[in-house]
């Protein structure tokens, strides 16, 4: 019996007990389903996004890069097909083997073979091993070819850069290569749209529309496991290709101004002196830029870094010259201009016998014999220096200077279009005080009047001066790239006050090429549709002494980094002028002799290649 | 008297038939065909290795526990103590030549079966010590003697089982036995106690733990110190989770556990693959099966006229639920990660075969409901 009510006792223990703990476990599993309900019902997106983000990876692709154009829409940056050979090493049974395959069929140098060795430690095995980028069709048949025991390798075929015209348009376009790490720290866009292989715009015209060229990438999703490895394509997104750029250049004069520099260094410009399109723009000598796109190796860079011409350095832009005679169309314009000569004004020339004489210092006309009585036609026609000396003791730098500003130099041509571009410089009395803190001599302004001394041009901006002198004495606004905007309202505006003194210089200039005894009068070309003028002028590079006067040595005889740098500028057809031209030749001597000869021949072609220019300008309103 | 007892037998074995909780049963295969599916799902919606394994363990021990089921409660009576000692023995066996994988030295060769005992254990305590609580007395119930005769069986198999190493294992085993204890009378007082001593003596244990369980103890309390190292598990175990929504990815549509962003998927994470593919709802009708399998069990402890068989279902019944819940807590983030499996659901052949033991108990005591054990 005691058993019995111990038992119940018992039993209504446990009973109890179950029941408490049947209470404990309903809050516990309200909480478990509230736990559940928090994270898969109110924290669903979270969590769903977070999801996604394991599972769903983007590969960059990529971007292609937009082209460049030339004036008739022939491509002269564009795209080719790069054949190009990677390697999956997940998918290769047998390394070692097929990798020494692959170096037979390329014959790669041991030097290339330790590197993708070395590049696939570095890598997961089910990524692209990138053996080679820019295979030769024959390689990359070969490949293909022997793909039956090659598994794992895979030829591709990408889109790299090519400049069908070699070292044609190098100084204008510039190159792309590789980016590297100071590009992509420097330029935002080129960071986000990084891949590797991406290959970005360096210098020239390919870095200053790096934004608009590098197109936007294509973007695959797929999704991918735990380890990162594809499982699947979700979706694949195609980017744009860049923008095409359009330049004012026709490759015709191009190519002819590179031929004309051939063994030569120095530059040539061309404008059309009413809209200002740039037409040529050379400088030699030149590379090919296509070397730099893959990489350009060590001996091809030292050849062309240790070039005595130096074609690294863009002459058209960056060539700071002494005008030398070119300087003289200004001067005169100046002086008429402020009144201080007229055309008829006379100075009288007796060669180095009586050379004008201030304060103890000699200035010597370059003519031994002397010029005798000229007037400003024909000081300009033979380019007498005693004249320019008294003409510009008379004017003084400081008007010279203002004058000399209208007509573009003294500062950028193309503004932030080329980063290497110089600005040149006139000088004037506070300038140099200013700069240097010395007060100004008047000795500087007497051969600043004959283009030495301070006064430094580029090429570019004596073209662009020349291209103002022919249109009449207008400010005119140069282009390189057909689309780009310049409505500045000052645009054509005069910078002359009188119309009649632009025309006496352009006759005088006109004399100094067409008529007897002119500076280029054997470079003439009397077919009034070619017709030109011009004025040569020849920059000293180192002062000349009393001696060098007394040798007189021909150009051949002085050493190369002594000779003068011959200069012309002119400007076509003279009946009814369109086109202005610079022609620098570093180093070349006379720029009669040297410079001038050029302009004859680019004038056929600049005159020739018009016609079409014009037709293709019409057509192309017609065609809207 | 002989044919009496033959009749006796035959009609014994329709009634005994005819006394099988169908329910119980149901839900058992129930959970069952989920947990095959699950598997199959792991095995990226194939039939591999998990799947046909998982599927074989569970015909085999399903046919096991309904043989179980027709022995006689008393059967499991009377070797209740022999049952602990010969687990205790196994135990003994692993630590000395147990066969090691990922740093824990748990599993005996059987040659056909890699036995797991201190799975085993979870059951075996139980039965061990409800068949001592049996015959006690209440009021002998909290004598030092018993207190001190309990603690050894708690504390034996447990020390044996955390040396190998398992913390979570040996916290499972003690907490079934704690079960029995509670539901035998124990002194509340005992329970206020200990708990209060082991809270405070927190600290004083996790100096203690090894530094991969303290690592995890401080990733429980944040995940997001280490996402890739030990916070991962439980990051990754929460999206699946949560990115499951309301009503889940679909079947086979898991993509934590298809890319293989889940760890442990087949064993102690399997309920995250199955809610991130189901959903809340999925998640919550899984609940409710375990919630009915464990009522039925509690119910026919409640209609057995035997104490043991009673103390046993209660017992059950409850460890049960702690699994399950300190299961799904530690894939929810709601407790550190233990290792834990979730009964009948989780890939692993001796906890699958503890728990059918265990249910093939339940559904004796219930043929046996009328057994009256002396």
């Amino acid at each position: 019996m005691i058993n019995q009510s111990d038992n119940v006792l018992k039993l209504n223990s446990i009973n109890r007990r179950m029941f408490i703990l049947a209470a404990a476990k309903v809050i516990l599993l309200g909480g478990i389903v509230s736990r559940l309900f928090f994270l898969q019902v109110k924290e669903n997106k979270k969590y769903l996004t977070l999801s996604d983000k394991n599972r769903i990876r983007e590969w960059k692709l990529p971007p292609v890069r937009g082209h460049f154009e030339d004036y008739f829409g022939n491509t002269i940056a564009g795209n080719f097909e790069a054949y190009e050979l990677h390697l999956i090493p997940e998918e290769i049974e047998n390394f070692k083997y097929t990798i020494n395959r692959v170096r037979n069929i390329l014959q790669l140098s041991e030097n290339q073979f330790q590197k993708i060795l070395k590049k696939k430690d570095q890598i997961k095995p089910w990524e692209n091993l990138i053996v080679s980028n820019n295979l030769t069709w024959e390689n990359f048949s070969k490949i293909n070819n022997n793909l039956y025991d090659l598994n794992g390798v895979k030829p591709v075929i990408s889109v790299s850069r090519n400049y069908p015209f070699k070292e044609n348009y190098t100084h204008v376009l510039g190159y792309v290569s590789q980016a590297n790490e100071q590009d992509i720290i420097s330029n935002e866009i080129i960071k986000e749209k990084f891949v590797q292989g991406l290959k970005v715009g360096k210098i020239g015209l390919e870095k200053t529309f790096e934004n608009d060229l590098i197109g936007t990438n294509s973007i695959e999703r797929y999704e991918v496991n735990a380890y990162g490895r594809r499982i699947s394509q979700l979706e694949f997104q195609k980017g744009d290709k860049g923008k095409t750029i359009k330049l004012t250049i026709d490759t015709e004069i191009q190519k002819l101004a590179n031929e004309l520099l051939a063994e030569k260094a120095g530059s040539i410009c061309v404008m059309d002196i009413f809209t200002g399109h740039v037409i040529a723009m050379h400088s030699s000598p030149s590379f090919d830029p296509n070397k730099f796109v893959f990489g350009i190796n060590t001996d091809d860079w030292q050849l062309i870094r240790n070039d005595p011409m130096k074609p690294l350095v863009n002459k058209s832009l960056s060539g700071n010259y002494s005008p030398g005679s070119t300087i003289k169309p200004i001067v005169a314009l100046s002086a008429l201009e402020n009144k201080i000569i007229n055309a008829n004004f006379r100075v009288n020339c007796k060669g180095h016998k009586e050379p004008l004489e201030l304060y103890g210092q000699t200035y010597h006309c370059w003519k031994k014999e002397g010029h005798g009585i000229v007037d400003m036609r024909e000081a300009m026609k033979q380019s007498c220096d005693t004249y320019f000396y008294e003409v510009a003791r008379r004017l003084g730098v400081d008007k010279l200077s203002e004058t000399a500003k209208k007509f573009g130099l003294g500062k950028k041509v193309f503004e932030d279009l080329f980063e290497i571009e110089k600005s040149g410089l006139v000088p004037s009395t506070s300038w140099k005080k200013n700069v240097l803190g010395i007060n100004w001599v008047l000795g500087e302004t007497i051969i600043t009047g004959i283009g030495q001394g301070y006064i430094q041009t580029t090429p570019i901006q004596l073209c662009l001066m020349t291209a103002q002198i022919a249109n009449g004495g207008h400010k005119i606004i140069p282009k390189l790239i057909v689309d780009s905007k310049t409505d500045d309202e000052d645009k054509f505006s005069p910078i002359v006050e009188d119309a009649k003194n632009m025309k006496l210089v352009q006759d005088a200039m006109f004399s100094s090429t067409n008529e007897v005894r002119g500076t280029s009068y054997k470079s003439r070309i009397d077919d009034p549709k070619y017709q030109f003028a011009g004025k040569t002028g020849t920059a000293q590079v180192k002062r000349i002494t009393k001696q060098d006067r007394e040798l007189d040595l021909d150009t051949s005889e002085i050493p190369y980094e002594e000779r003068d740098h011959a200069l012309y500028i002119a400007f076509g057809p003279y009946k009814n002028p369109r086109y202005a031209v610079s022609i620098v030749i570093e180093h070349g001597g006379s720029g009669g002799a040297v410079a001038a000869p050029l302009a004859k021949q680019l004038f056929k072609k600049i005159i020739d290649r018009h016609e079409i220019r014009k037709n293709f300008e019409s057509n192309k309103y017609l065609n809207i | 008297m002989y044919l009496h007892n033959r009749l006796e037998s035959k009609s014994n074995f329709f009634q005994k038939i005819k006394d099988v909780d169908f329910i119980l049963l149901a839900g058992i295969l129930l959970l069952g065909i989920i947990s095959i599916s699950t598997m199959y799902s792991t095995d990226g919606g194939q039939v591999l290795f998990h799947t046909k394994s998982h599927f074989v363990k569970f015909v085999l021990f399903t046919g096991l526990m309904l043989l179980i089921s027709f022995l006689n409660i008393r059967f499991w009576f009377s070797i209740s103590y022999i049952a602990y000692f010969i687990i205790i023995l196994m135990l003994i066996w692993t630590v000395n030549f147990g066969i090691t994988a990922s740093g824990s030295q748990r599993w005996i060769n059987l040659y056909f079966i890699n036995l797991q005992p201190s799975e085993l254990m979870k059951i075996f305590i139980i039965l061990c010590l409800a068949k001592y609580f049996h015959r006690k007395r209440l009021e002998n119930v909290n004598s030092f003697y018993s207190i001190i005769f309990s603690m050894i069986i708690i504390l034996l198999p447990m020390s044996l089982v955390i040396i190998q190493p398992d913390l979570g294992t040996s916290i499972l085993i003690s907490i079934s036995g704690i079960l029995v204890l509670w539901f035998s009378g124990l002194n509340h007082k005992y329970f206020f106690y200990s708990f209060l001593i082991s809270i405070l003596s927190l600290p004083f244990i996790i100096s203690f733990l090894k530094p991969y369980q303290k690592l995890r103890v401080l990733t429980f309390l944040n995940p997001d110190r280490d996402p890739l190292g030990a916070g991962y598990q439980i990051i990754q175990s929460k999206i699946a989770v949560g990115s499951g929504g309301l009503f889940g990815k679909g079947f086979l549509q898991g993509t934590q556990s298809y890319l293989e962003f889940l760890p442990e998927k087949h064993t102690d994470f399997i309920f995250t693959l199955f809610s991130e593919e189901f959903g809340f709802l999925g998640s919550v009708i899984l609940l409710l099966i375990y919630t009915i399998i464990i009522y039925r069990v509690i119910k026919i402890g409640s209609i057995s006229r035997s104490y043991f068989a009673k103390l046993f279902c209660y017992s059950f019944g409850g460890s049960l639920f702690v699994f399950i819940t300190i299961n799904m807590s530690m894939v929810l983030g709601l407790l550190p990660i233990v290792g834990s499996p979730l009964p009948i659901m989780s890939y692993g052949g001796s906890s699958m075969l503890a728990t059918m033991i265990g249910f093939g108990i339940v559904m004796s005591a219930k043929i046996h409901s009328k057994q009256a054990i002396a």
